[in-house]
């Protein structure tokens, strides 16, 4: 459980993260998603314990992060941006180490069992600094494992692994978030899209939008864009045709050959349109909402907070 | 606690791998080596001539703590400079340990090498016993070792101190190197030229409380107050500069 409220926090006279409000419940995986310098590692380093914030307040499985830091930092697994490891120790070595600063019980046994989930139990016995860089990417998310901690920091736990690793951490990050709180960042719209089950997008250190990834695009949306496409080449007269259709708006004929509209959400006009296409003597040959991807959102959303200023 | 020992374990394995350790360990056994052989040479080309005095072994243990103020820098200027460069120092930093334990814990590795390292010129007075009837004084020796733990202690801690400061081990290095040059030679020598205030800075001196006292087997708690003093002032800056980052 993550409990944040009017986080704030100042490098000198910058300002990086301005009064953040938002949580994270058990059994969620939250993403937190925004363009470089957005503020996303520094609210992880408070939350981790690793800095106080300047104001406002910070609870981490139950605990404060600045007055009970020590109860908090028990039980959230963290994983940095920048997966600090000691190249010069062996990987098992390291996390047995790792396990007994934070008191794990059997902790070899534990080492063998987090190495496993990782993928890495050929490699225990081998230097940290003769691996790969999605290797040690994996050996930071093992430390983050060790203790079952009840939340999960991670700062762009994906970026430098190739894309079948993506998908191998990706699946164990989805299974960690089904009893654990799991906080992620990344730049990747697809990715929150993905695994998260709520998004908070952060741009110059406030949050922009907070909801479900499938909320958030409806919200976005108001209505909804339809791609048609017909056998051979769609012409005027086809979108001459889906024109005439009550409560559609705004058909465009593509240069590819196919047509999109737009009708108000709620309101669904795809069947009409489909009959409309056949009785014009079309062969339909797709007919498909094109819901707007995260990327447009998040480009809409962080383009609007410029324009406010 | 736990936590100090499991730092202090890592910190200690570490030398083992650490080719700087071994350069330290052996330009702290080679001079140590050579002036052994030439007190040897010089008390038996003594007894020959009819000279009378017997070696000593305090002459060993001074040259181990002198030679450790410009060796012990090296040894613990990249204890929290490197993490902090690596930024492993994150993740100390968000685990479940107190700043102090990281800093004593980082200080105890340390020492425990450097305490190896003095067990292992135990072995010069041994030897020289074997010359000497009808032996060496071994109240003296203890003195003197007593004296290696408690200097050797209180200059770690130091270095472990300014090794917390900077990110970067050279300039650890340096610093920590200049503070110890400054308390064995400097600070004593414009005692004598001072009307007053001259034991003050014949009391911060780190030779005056070593070579005149607790080295010739005088063991006065004005002395040991001081190293230990020394020890928790470097265990304090050192706790201190990481809370300090924190907070920055
Ligand atoms: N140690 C620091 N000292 C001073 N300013 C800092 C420090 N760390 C971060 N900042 C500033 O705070 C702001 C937020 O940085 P932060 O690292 O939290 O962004 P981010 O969202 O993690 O970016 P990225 O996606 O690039 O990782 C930036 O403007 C950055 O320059
Ligand atoms: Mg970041």
């Amino acid at each position: 459980m993550i409990k944040v409220s009017g986080l704030t926090k100042d490098y000198g006279a910058r300002r990086a993260i301005n009064n953040l409000n938002f949580d994270a419940h058990q059994g969620e995986i939250v993403g937190f998603l925004g363009p470089n310098g957005a503020g996303k590692t520094t609210t992880m380093r408070i939350l981790t314990g690793y800095m106080p914030p300047t104001d406002g307040e910070a609870i981490v499985a139950g605990y404060n992060v600045v007055e009970e830091s020590l109860e908090a930092r028990k039980r959230v697994g963290y994983l940095p941006e920048t997966v600090p490891l000691y190249t010069e120790m062996v990987v098992a070595d390291y996390l047995k180490y790792m396990g007994d600063l934070r008191g794990v019980p059997n902790v070899e046994d534990r080492v063998d069992e987090v190495l496993g989930m990782v993928g890495l139990g050929d490699r225990a016995n081998g230097y940290i600094g003769n691996l790969s860089k999605g290797m040690r990417q994996r050996v930071g998310l093992a430390q983050a494992l060790l203790h079952k901690p009840e939340v999960l920091i991670l700062d762009e736990p994906t970026i430098g692994l190739d894309p079948g690793q993506v998908v191998e951490v990706r699946e164990l990050i989805r299974e960690i978030g089904k009893e654990r709180t799991v906080l992620l960042s990344t730049h990747l719209l697809n990715e929150a899209q993905n695994i998260c089950d709520r998004v908070l997008i952060i741009n110059k250190g406030k949050i922009v939008a907070e909801d479900t990834t499938e909320n958030l695009q409806a919200r976005l949306l108001g209505a909804e864009r339809v791609i048609i496409r017909v056998r051979g080449e769609a012409d005027e007269e086809l979108a001459k045709a889906i024109k005439l259709i009550k409560g559609v708006r705004d058909v465009e004929l593509k240069n590819d050959g196919a047509v999109e509209f737009e009708f108000a959400s709620g309101k669904d006009l795809r069947p009409e349109v489909a009959k409309q296409i056949i009785k014009s003597g079309y062969d339909l040959l797709e007919l498909r909402p094109l819901g707007m991807s995260l990327e447009e959102i998040f480009l809409e959303l962080t383009s609007n907070e410029a324009k406010k200023k | 606690m736990k936590n100090i020992w499991t730092i202090a374990k890592r910190e200690y394995d570490n030398y083992f791998s650490s080719p700087l350790a071994y350069v330290v360990a052996l330009a702290i056994f080679l001079p140590i080596g050579i002036y052994f052989c030439i007190i040897m040479f010089a008390t038996s080309q003594q007894a020959l001539y009819g000279g009378s005095s017997a070696p000593e072994a305090t002459p060993i243990t001074w040259l181990f703590i002198f030679l450790l103020i410009f060796l012990s820098p090296a040894l613990t200027m990249r204890l929290l400079s490197d993490e902090a460069r690596m930024g492993t120092l994150e993740l100390l930093l968000t685990s479940p340990v107190r700043d102090f334990e990281l800093i004593a814990g980082k200080w105890l590795g340390a020492f425990m090498f450097v305490l190896l390292l003095a067990a292992f010129t135990l072995i010069f007075p041994v030897i020289m016993n074997n010359y000497v009837s009808p032996s060496l004084d071994w109240k003296l020796i203890i003195a003197a070792y007593l004296g290696i733990i408690l200097v050797s202690g209180a200059l770690l801690a130091l270095g472990v101190g300014i090794s917390a400061i900077f990110s970067n081990q050279f300039a650890a290095f340096f610093v920590t190197l200049g503070l110890f040059f400054f308390l064995w030679f400097m600070v004593s020598l414009p005692a004598s030229y001072l009307p007053t205030g001259g034991e003050v800075l014949n009391y911060l001196s780190l030779s005056t409380h070593f070579s005149q006292s607790i080295n010739n087997g005088t063991i006065n708690l004005g002395d040991v107050v001081y190293y230990l003093s020394l020890t928790a002032l470097g265990l304090f800056v050192g706790t201190t500069a990481i809370e300090i980052r924190r907070w920055r």
